[in-house]
């Protein structure tokens, strides 16, 4: 097998892995450090389900290798605790099953980052990436423009 | 998940990611160059592509260059199509690769991977084509700069051991007023089934076209047949249609009559939209 090790920078904390080379961030995040919040669904950068956020934009972590978030800024979901997005999608019921909720949250989170005044356009370009089968699209949508608003 | 391992390099320089490569094809590694990896990664995962040897340009300064030098835009291979959107140096190419897959799956799409992909579709290739650029290439004998009209046949026409490290486009071509539309079968979010761009230069119509063909492609007989002003426009694309490359598509996205249904109707959009610009 071959292996890689490095420092991974997650929610600001620096964890040492040891992984093979071949291993994406998604993987690596769930089965090496614990964190569970990022979730695989179609695992081809479709559905979004994984998303996190690198170096402030938002990225599909099954299409990034572990190896290369070796030096870069990653957050997850679980590094976002007690952000307006996370509250705004519990305010506006802006889920039903949940499954693909926290890669909503995570681009609406780098969005809010990178385009505070983000209009119509941006906002439907921007969350275009992520899919959700309850077609909470209507709340998801509330949620967004409550944080942007404030911002 | 890919299923295969690989050593993984992350040379600096160009010189060193060369060496790199022939040192690691005489090991029989079956060496990649690899940037975005979003091709290697989703193409992998169900063993059409397959290396030992992963050799990552995107922290070589070369190809990440986007930047004004004199009368040029100059753009690395390495960007994302995400950064190219952002800074808008190229508005025809910001418009064409603003359709590619997803905003977020464009932060890690490049410009060289896209060009250079194996999905037929690589619609950033298109408004180079128009724009006559140049590429930069570097290789095992060196670096050579080459117009992409030359070396563009339906895929970039890298000899083993090369990569594309810039192109560059001169700043006539980036202002000239354009035509870019991409058409899927499904809504916004769907695949897609053909994208058309076409640029108007010294009052002539340009067209490249992506998504009829298996490749993307620009046709100076097409552009002949849409620049017959003398003609109505229902023969000028009459024209148009009897000139085209083949095959024409016919899949689960569209079948070959409904792609030709479709492009007649987006050349009357384009001819509506180009022809009393004047330039």
């Amino acid at each position: 097998m071959k292996t890689y090790t490095g420092t991974l920078n997650v929610n600001g904390e620096s964890r040492m892995v040891t992984v093979r080379s071949a291993d994406t961030l998604l993987y690596t995040l769930r089965r090496m450090l614990g964190l569970t919040g990022s979730k695989p669904g179609c695992l081809n950068g479709d559905c979004g389900a994984c998303t996190v956020n690198v170096d402030g934009w938002p990225m599909k972590s099954c299409l990034m290798l572990a190896v290369e978030a070796v030096g870069k800024k990653v957050t997850t979901i679980e590094g976002l605790a007690d952000t307006p997005i996370q509250k705004a999608f519990v305010e506006h019921f802006a889920f039903q099953c949940g499954y693909c909720t926290p890669g909503f949250i995570m681009n609406c989170h780098s969005l809010i980052e990178q385009h505070p005044d983000a209009d119509d356009h941006t906002i439907k370009e921007w969350l275009e990436s992520n899919i959700c089968r309850c077609t909470s699209y209507f709340e998801i949508e509330q949620a967004v423009k409550s944080v942007l608003k404030k911002t | 998940m890919l299923s295969f391992d690989f050593d993984y390099f992350r040379p600096e320089t160009l010189n060193e990611a060369i060496d790199l490569f022939q040192f690691l094809d005489q090991q029989g590694k079956q060496p990649m160059f690899f940037s975005g990896g979003t091709e290697l990664i989703t193409l992998g995962r169900i063993n059409l592509a397959y290396t030992e040897a992963v050799i990552d340009i995107k922290d070589i300064a070369e190809c990440k260059i986007m930047q004004v030098s004199g009368d040029q835009v100059l753009l690395g291979s390495t960007l994302s199509l995400t950064k190219i959107e952002e800074a808008n140096l190229f508005p025809l190419l910001t418009k064409t690769a603003s359709e590619v897959a997803d905003h977020t799956a464009r932060g890690k799409i490049t410009l060289g991977g896209n060009i250079c992909a194996r999905i037929f579709y690589r619609e950033a290739v298109l408004p180079f084509l128009l724009a006559d650029s140049q590429v930069l290439l570097i290789g095992p004998n060196g670096k050579k700069i080459v117009p992409i009209n030359e070396i563009f046949q339906g895929q970039l026409g890298l000899e083993k051991g090369e990569f594309l490290v810039q192109v560059a486009t001169e700043n006539r071509f980036i202002r000239a007023p354009f035509f870019s539309v991409k058409r899927r079968q499904q809504w916004d979010t769907g695949y897609p089934l053909i994208t058309i761009v076409a640029l108007k230069v010294n009052q002539q119509i340009r067209v490249g076209i992506s998504g009829l063909c298996p490749f993307p492609f620009r046709s100076k007989e097409v552009e002949g047949a849409l620049n017959n002003i003398g003609q109505s426009a229902e023969a000028r694309v009459a024209g148009a249609i009897a000139v085209l490359p083949q095959p024409i598509l016919d899949d689960v996205e569209g079948s070959a009559e409904y792609r030709l249904f479709v492009l007649r109707n987006l050349f009357f959009d384009l001819l509506a939209a180009l022809d009393r610009v004047q330039v």
